[in-house]
């Protein structure tokens, strides 16, 4: 049967005949394997591939590669003054620490970060809000950011002091400045690429205004708002520690920024050092347990991001 | 009831002509349009693409307004979008991602305030249950494949029970299988709940599957052709002794012979 349709196939006209012919296969049925026959098949990882798994562990390593290398190069140098030792610095921390000092610097300097940071989102969803809600509202956001994204905060702050004095309020207005724009650019562009059928979904079901910003705008925007909060962060930071090494002192208190400069003015290098571990370490933990928490409950959960 | 004493018409489409603005034309989508849809209508817009099926799906539902003539639901003018008439659109993404898919469904009820709390919930897994999802009643919308996207989004519709359903071609993004699947999951709905619908599709087997009332479209700008009766079967014409499907064809197809002989001559 098959064969005669072979040669049928096979004594088509001379020019197919050269044509190469696919062969012809015979047909077959067969049942498939009910579904809870077939087991579970999954290998578990050795131990290695589940700690290289971790990134946490990853990250670890290279700290501690770096700790090393550190370590390593002071005591070749041998020269304190220049580069203490790691363990010299881990020392420095631990006395800052025990001697109530470098936490007070710490508090000092991220209750007031905090401050700015909180004044500048606030003002940030304010512009961006009404940059949505019309059309001038959107001229001025550009206009604003555009203007003054590109100018260092810390630039301002001697008309800060000039206008505020010697206070909290002067480095809450440079930290503000540091914060809105980075933050306000950021949610615009992720506003302004939310895309059309979303925005129709929720005009759909009567959203408007305030609430359709709250409900669709806002976490459809999320990934990046959420960049621009980790840059307003960064921008944050660095003003502060900037502004407090200039005129630490300003409330008479100081913070890191005034401890950093107050031990170099002592040439206690390992305590300068321990000052600016610290600052690292502040930005370890932000990034790590508080925008790495913030986005795996969100927008990795929602698959916004992978 | 109208002077004919027959029901009235749920929507009424008066010789409507849509125009969009693009950066450089002034662009006519549909000129003139007129049609009439009444309770548990499955009323199909078909046509090939550029006949502004889609635009005057948007204009029914609020998003534009048009320039000549008016569209009444109920008697009263469409003025703006409304919960009374739910979108279902081709585009997986109108789900939101930071909802699950009964907070996807009751995000609906709540935002529209047509219910809230327990009742909304309750509301929710119904028409869940009906697209068969409760399963996934707890599942981000990423998790889910495309036509179960799609199910989410009838659902949600569903369960606002709007005056009318408008579909903007909801299965043309899925493969053949699903596309196949979910009209028959869409006419059992519709055999249960007995909904209102305005169907947007260029696809002539769905067109006669599905509707029971289809208005034929011409491109370039969208004109009505006509509107023919189906029953789902693709019965053959008596008069004409072909297929619906068939005549639906030619009376497409026309056009395109028309368009191809005005470009010889001239």
């Amino acid at each position: 049967m098959a064969d005669a349709r072979v040669r049928e196939a096979r004594s088509l006209p001379q020019t197919a005949a050269q044509k190469p012919v696919p062969p012809l296969r015979p047909e077959y049925l067969r049942d498939v394997v009910a579904d809870g026959d077939i087991g579970v098949a999954q290998q578990p990882l050795t131990l290695w591939q589940r700690l290289a798994n971790q990134s946490w562990l990853r990250k670890l390593t290279i700290l501690v590669v770096i700790a090393v290398a550190w370590e390593a190069y002071a005591r070749a140098l041998n020269n304190p003054l220049l580069v203490p030792t790691f363990s010299a610095t881990v020392e420095a921390l631990a006395a800052g620490f025990a001697s109530g000092e470098l936490p007070q610097k710490v508090a000092n300097s991220v209750i007031l970060l905090l401050k700015g940071y909180g004044i500048g989102l606030g003002l940030a969803m304010v512009l961006t809000a009404l940059a949505m809600m019309s059309r001038i509202g959107n001229d001025l956001l550009e206009t604003l950011t555009s203007g003054f994204n590109p100018l260092p905060a810390i630039a301002l702050l001697p008309l800060a002091l000039i206008w505020f004095g010697l206070g909290d309020i002067s480095i809450i207005f440079v930290l503000v400045h540091s914060v809105l724009w980075a933050v306000a650019l950021n949610t615009h562009s992720g506003f302004r690429s939310v895309s059309t059928t979303l925005r129709m979904v929720g005009r759909n079901y009567g959203l408007k205004g305030p609430r359709f910003i709250a409900k669709i705008l806002i976490p459809a925007a999320f990934p990046s708002i959420l960049t621009g909060l980790k840059i307003g962060w960064a921008f944050a930071w660095r003003t502060l520690i900037a502004a407090e090494l200039v005129f630490g002192v300003s409330s008479g208190k100081g913070g890191l920024g005034w401890y950093i400069y107050e031990n170099k003015n002592m040439l206690d290098i390992p305590a300068v050092f321990a000052g600016l571990l610290t600052v690292i370490l502040i930005g370890l933990i932000v990034e790590n347990l508080i925008f790495r928490n913030i986005e795996a409950m969100t927008v990795r959960r929602w698959g916004m991001q992978s | 009831m109208n002077a004919q004493g027959g029901p009235a018409p749920l929507l009424q489409v008066q010789g409507v002509t849509l125009q969009y603005r693009t950066e450089k034309h002034l662009v006519t989508a549909t000129y003139r349009v007129s049609f009439d849809v009444y309770g548990a209508d499955r009323f199909v817009l078909l046509g090939p693409s550029g006949c502004g099926k889609s635009t005057l799906l948007k204009a029914v539902g609020g998003y534009m307004a048009p320039t000549e003539g008016s569209m009444r639901l109920k008697g009263a003018p469409i003025r703006g979008p409304g919960a009374d008439r739910v979108f279902v659109f081709q585009e997986f993404d109108q789900l939101l991602p930071w909802k699950t898919v009964k907070q996807n469904v009751t995000f609906a009820l709540e935002s529209s305030r047509k219910l809230s709390g327990k009742a909304a919930e309750m509301q929710a897994m119904r028409y869940i249950e009906k697209v068969n999802l409760a399963k996934f009643a707890d599942s981000y919308p990423h998790t889910l494949s495309g036509g179960m996207k799609q199910r989410v989004a009838i659902a949600r519709a569903l369960a606002m029970e709007p005056d009318v359903l408008l579909m903007d071609e909801p299965f043309a993004a899925l493969d053949a299988l699903t596309r196949r699947r979910m009209q028959e999951e869409l006419l059992e709905l519709w055999n249960g709940t007995r909904f209102t619908m305005l169907f947007v599709t260029h696809s002539i087997p769905e067109a006669v599957l599905l509707g029971n009332r289809i208005l034929l479209m011409s491109p370039h700008p969208g004109q009505v052709k006509g509107e023919l009766n189906s029953d789902g079967g693709d019965p053959v014409d008596a008069a004409s002794g072909r297929k619906l499907s068939e005549r639906i064809h030619e009376m497409l197809f026309a056009d395109r012979i028309e368009e191809q002989e005005v470009v010889r001559h001239g």
